[in-house]
């Protein structure tokens, strides 16, 4: 009988869905789970270490960067993370995950990108009212604006000026999508899109985060071949797909590297966490007999 | 039953709590992070950072 798979599970904080995938690979059971807190890390990749006691890393810190760089050095020990750096490189990175979508010919809403206030200004007034102005870096619709016309959108981009960030002065320009109150987030595992929501809201962002309810999104051919076709563009994995539907057909918005589902498990009746925690032991059962 | 640090109320653990889980405070409903199991202790949740998400 082989020894169980250890997976450590790297968290900020434990939030439901990380109390939720525990529980799904105790359900599964032949793999042992540590929780290692990201603000506790300590690496040394200067000199010789012993071996990690664990075969792979789910990496589900809340910090963006936090998660990404402790992602670097636990590949550069030879674990295999899911997903893998490369992904949450991608994914965390407006512009490198836009650019991934495009050269894979992923339908996406258009966008400009620009690096001073002024030609800013000058992008958007091409472009042609409303923009959506987002930072590089971020989730949960924060600090993601709405700019009417030109007037807003100069006040807007003032404001972008004085944040101390110097990614915020990476103007990312998105031409808004009339997405008729509701956008569609599918879940990818894998090879598999296994689930989908529509989320609706009376304010232009639809982020659960923010408020927007969830109802369950049948999975058709169409939402399936398109949210793949994103995750493939960013070397897939576990991903959530953020969808606008319009008359000419599906425009991927975002695509989310640690993917959060609390909400979508009642609501579309997939057991979301237990098919990432069975995707992990597939892929590791993959690695180990090679 | 052990004390929120905001509001001094009592919190509930739940059974199969871990380290670093978050939960509500029933009393304030501060969110709270568990900073210890034995014995069991809680802090304020840490507020969200810029880079937090997905």
């Amino acid at each position: 009988m082989s020894s169980p798979l250890r997976v450590a599970l790297l968290h900020s904080v434990i939030r439901r869905e990380e109390k939720l995938l525990l529980d799904a690979f105790e359900r599964h059971g032949g793999v042992k789970v540590t929780c290692l807190d990201d603000r506790k890390l300590d690496f040394d990749p200067c000199g010789a270490a012993p071996p990690l006691p664990y075969d792979a890393v789910l990496a589900r810190s809340v910090s963006f960067s936090r998660g990404l760089y402790a992602r670097y050095l636990f590949e550069s020990r030879g674990l295999r993370c899911f997903n893998e750096s490369a992904v949450a490189a991608l994914c965390g990175d407006k512009l490198r995950m836009s650019l991934a979508l495009l050269e894979a010919g992923v339908p996406h809403p258009d966008l400009r990108i620009a690096f001073t206030a002024d030609s800013a200004l000058e992008a958007t007034t091409a472009m042609g009212y409303p923009v959506v102005m987002k930072p590089i870096v971020g989730s949960w619709g924060r600090l993601i604006a709405r700019a009417d016309d030109a007037d807003a959108a100069e006040s807007l981009l003032e404001h972008k000026a004085a944040l101390g960030n110097f990614q915020h002065q990476i103007y990312y320009l998105q031409r808004y999508v009339d997405k008729g109150g509701r956008d569609i987030r599918s879940f990818v595992v894998g090879g598999r899109c296994i689930a989908a929501i529509a989320r609706t809201s009376a304010h232009w962002r639809t982020n659960t985060a923010r408020g927007a309810t969830a109802s369950n999104c049948p999975v058709s051919e169409e939402l399936a071949s398109i949210s793949l076709q994103a995750a493939r563009a960013v070397g897939g994995g576990m991903l959530a797909i953020d969808l606008f539907e319009t008359k000419d057909g599906y425009l991927v918005n975002e695509v989310n590297d640690t993917m959060e589902f609390k909400n979508s498990i009642e609501t579309t009746g997939v057991d979301i966490p237990f098919a990432m925690a069975e995707h992990v032991v597939e892929e590791l059962q993959k690695r180990r007999a090679a | 039953m052990n004390a929120c640090p905001v509001c001094g109320g009592g919190v509930n653990l739940p059974i199969n709590a871990v380290l670093s889980e978050l939960l509500d405070c029933g009393e304030c409903s501060s969110e709270l992070e568990v900073s210890s199991l034995e014995p069991v202790r809680f802090v304020e949740a840490p507020l969200e950072a810029e880079d937090w998400g997905e």
